[in-house]
């Protein structure tokens, strides 16, 4: 009789390389490395920005001196060396007033291999993309669409110069830039990213799309997203990551600010699969992630996230819920194996009467990993007959892996009503088996039990999304075992 | 179609099976009884293959060829299906979802191409209804939340689906209702042929009353003690096992 042992699985796993491991050779301007004022007034001149943006980033990078990187999270690293990153990197080749068809060949083969080429995506699934490959944004579609219902959708870099109004009117207001270590590095830094605005009662008539992606080696990427519903509006956005392997870690700290106002919604999702390191836990990106939303009355932000990737996760996508009635929603997978480690949740502030919170949270560990779940449920004094529901449920496979759950709540508010519901579950022998008996073999096995686990939230993705989502659950996982 | 050679098979070092001989041909229905701890459920798991078992000698031969190193989905690949005694529970995966998975992982083991969703969807029903399911039964999670009877009756199911060549039902009789059993022993009724063979493994006459055994063996300490026809079964219902146990031991 076969048998497929520990000592199997750890060979097939540390013969397992990065799917997306490459690296595509395109002429680079990058910076020199470090980090001080000049840099960040080059940053900004770099960009053409007006004088206020550039007031606004020193402004943070004064805040960021000043201020220590958190220690709280479940997570151990090396911390990067902030003077020895490079804060800016653009592909040369970039010109703004290039179309799909100028574009590098060597960019669009990349997608390719990711499964993301432009020209599919755009026929199949009428998204629209906004695409940032390390700083610059390289390709911008649908914008004509999207204008004559007077949705404006383009790089933030754009937005500073076409629509200063809105940019400076709203950025930082979400997330401060004092706010946390490394919101306020992103402040000072921020290469480029994605503006969204949704005028008043329109609802957008597609989903919109940004692929991000690492590829300088030794460049840190500071995303910037901005996206405002005005009243009455809706949005779904779509955020997927892949990142080439490098060897060196590298660093990601973004910064994406909601603003839902009354009446609104907005559906925020992300598929992460940043390079999480090798077998041995080499390499690998360093996630630092600030996301936050803001409903106003009536208003409601949906954050669903599948993190696959990344050697440290640290983010906690959270909504402010401060008009009444709003309703704030969190749908999290995070999956951890070899020596990843993940610390993330979601915080909900309930602020205004009858807010509604729902937080659904599926951690996976298999390997050496270590995945956290950590949220926080605050009710404010005022905000009577607030709910929240939350559920947390682990899976685990193998004998050397961690999960661990860090549910926060604060209640000012004798109406409150708060529910709480984990579990903690190992894929058994004896589900295996059951699966091996009916001719399904180990690895399918898995991943069909891994799949079922996270069927809740992987409804809660838009359709084309939710497939590849799957995909990188399984890919993510292979080799592993319970 | 199936034929077990002194079959020897051990558990952590502690031998179960000591010494099974069985021949079941096409077309033939054996039934296996025995007391509890006897091997019975231990002989159904080696030759469906499960790793924790040692085969320690012997062999296992399914139409002449023996399947003692294939893996558990490759001897289900090759028509061996288990009806289990305890299944398991899979949340989040619909009973349909897990058919779909178990008959196009076998199809691509024979180098099929996927069965297309209308043949698929005819096939459902129709099995469904042979074991009158409710097809909202078959949205539900794998075995999540189901009483004794569905989780039998949905076993039967999963074999009318896969259409093995060799079905072994492992106390598919324990948990259920008179209603249910006719259902269930039914179902399995329509789904014997001259080409296929049931192995029942009970404690109990009962089911063989609805499903009837061409062969009746008792299990006793590891190995096969005394066969003989239906009646075998009637008289070990009218006087127990303790007659059998005196008889081997004295």
């Amino acid at each position: 009789m076969s048998k497929y042992t520990e000592d199997d699985l750890r060979e097939e796993l540390k013969t397992k390389e990065y799917e997306y491991g490459f690296f595509t050779d395109i002429e680079s301007e990058t910076f020199p490395i470090g980090l001080n004022e000049d840099i960040v007034r080059a940053i900004s001149k770099k960009k053409e920005e007006p004088e206020w943006m550039t007031e606004w980033r020193l402004d943070a990078f004064k805040v960021w001196k000043e201020m220590t990187e958190p220690e709280w999270a479940n997570v151990h690293y090396k911390k990067p060396d902030f003077q020895a990153i490079a804060y800016y990197s653009a592909p040369v080749a970039v010109d703004p007033n290039k179309t799909l068809d100028d574009v590098d060949p060597d960019l669009l083969a990349m997608y390719k291999k990711l499964g993301i080429s432009v020209d599919e995506q755009k026929k199949m699934n009428n998204v629209a993309m906004d695409i940032v490959v390390d700083s610059v944004s390289v390709a911008t579609t649908f914008k004509k669409t999207l204008s004559e219902k007077g949705i404006i959708f383009m790089s933030i870099s754009e937005a500073i110069k076409e629509h200063p109004e809105l940019v400076r009117k709203y950025i930082g207001t979400i997330v401060p830039t004092k706010d946390n270590f490394y919101a306020a590095l992103n402040s000072a830094v921020f290469s480029d990213g994605s503006f969204c605005y949704i005028p008043k009662g329109v609802k957008c008539p597609m989903e919109l799309s940004t692929y991000f992606r690492i590829n300088q080696g030794g460049t840190g990427q500071f995303e910037r997203t901005l996206l405002i519903a005005d009243e009455g509006s809706y949005v779904s956005y779509l955020e997927g990551c892949t990142a080439p392997s490098r060897d060196e870690n590298q660093l990601h700290a973004a910064v994406v600010e909601l603003i839902a106002m009354d009446d609104a919604e907005i559906k925020y999702s992300t598929v992460q699969n940043w390079y999480p390191g090798n077998a041995e836990g080499k390499g690998g990106v360093y996630n630092f992630v600030t996301k936050r939303g803001l409903c106003e009355k009536n208003a409601k932000i949906s954050w669903t996230q599948v993190e696959t990737g990344s050697a440290v996760t640290w983010k906690y996508p959270s909504c402010i819920l401060k008009g009444d009635n709003s309703v704030g929603e969190f749908y999290s997978i995070a999956v951890t194996n070899n020596y990843q480690q993940a610390d993330t949740g979601t915080k909900m502030i309930h602020l205004g009467k009858n807010t509604k919170s729902t937080i659904i949270s599926k951690g996976i560990s298999a390997g050496k990993s270590q995945n956290s779940y950590r949220g926080l449920v605050q009710i404010g004094s005022r905000a009577d007959n607030a709910r929240n529901f939350s559920q947390c449920d682990s899976l685990l496979m193998g004998n050397e892996c961690g999960a661990h759950t860090f549910p926060y709540i604060e209640a000012k508010n004798k109406s409150a009503m708060i529910e709480h519901e984990a579990t903690t579950s190992k894929i058994g022998e004896d589900q295996i088996f059951y699966c091996n008996q009916r001719g399904i073999d180990t690895e399918k096995a898995i991943a069909l039990i891994v799949n079922g686990f996270s069927k809740d939230v992987l409804n809660k993705l838009p359709m084309e999304f939710a497939v590849e989502a799957q995909k990188l659950l399984e890919i993510s996982l292979e080799g592993s075992v319970g | 179609m199936l034929k077990i050679n002194n079959l020897h098979a051990s558990i952590e070092d502690k031998a179960i099976l000591k010494g099974i001989n069985l021949e079941v041909k096409a077309g033939e229905v054996h039934a296996i009884m025995g007391p509890n701890g006897s091997g019975k459920s231990t002989l159904a798991s080696v030759i469906a293959g499960k790793e924790e078992y040692e085969v320690t000698e012997g062999n296992i031969l399914l139409e002449g060829e023996d399947i003692d190193e294939l893996a558990a989905e490759e001897r289900a690949h090759k028509g061996v299906f288990l009806s289990f005694q305890y299944p398991v529970e899979i949340p989040g995966v619909s009973v349909t979802n897990f058919m779909k998975t178990a008959i196009n992982e076998t199809r691509k083991a024979k180098g099929l191409e996927d069965m297309p969703a209308k043949d698929m969807l005819k096939m459902i029903r129709e099995k469904s209804e042979l074991l009158e399911i409710d097809r909202k039964f078959l949205s539900r999670s794998l075995n999540e939340g189901f009483s004794g009877g569905e989780k039998k009756r949905n076993e039967i199911f999963q074999m009318a689906m896969l259409e093995p060549k060799l079905a072994i039902l492992d106390e598919t009789d324990s948990g259920l209702d008179i209603d249910a059993l006719r259902i269930v022993a039914n179902g399995v009724n329509k789904l014997k042929s001259k080409d296929n063979a049931v192995i029942v493994i009970t404690h109990y006459q009962r089911l063989l009353d609805h499903i009837v055994p061409d062969f009746v063996h008792v299990l006793y300490n590891g190995k096969i003690v005394k066969s003989g026809g239906k009646e075998l079964a009637h008289e070990l219902e009218a006087k127990g096992y303790d007659w059998i146990k005196e008889e081997v031991d004295a």
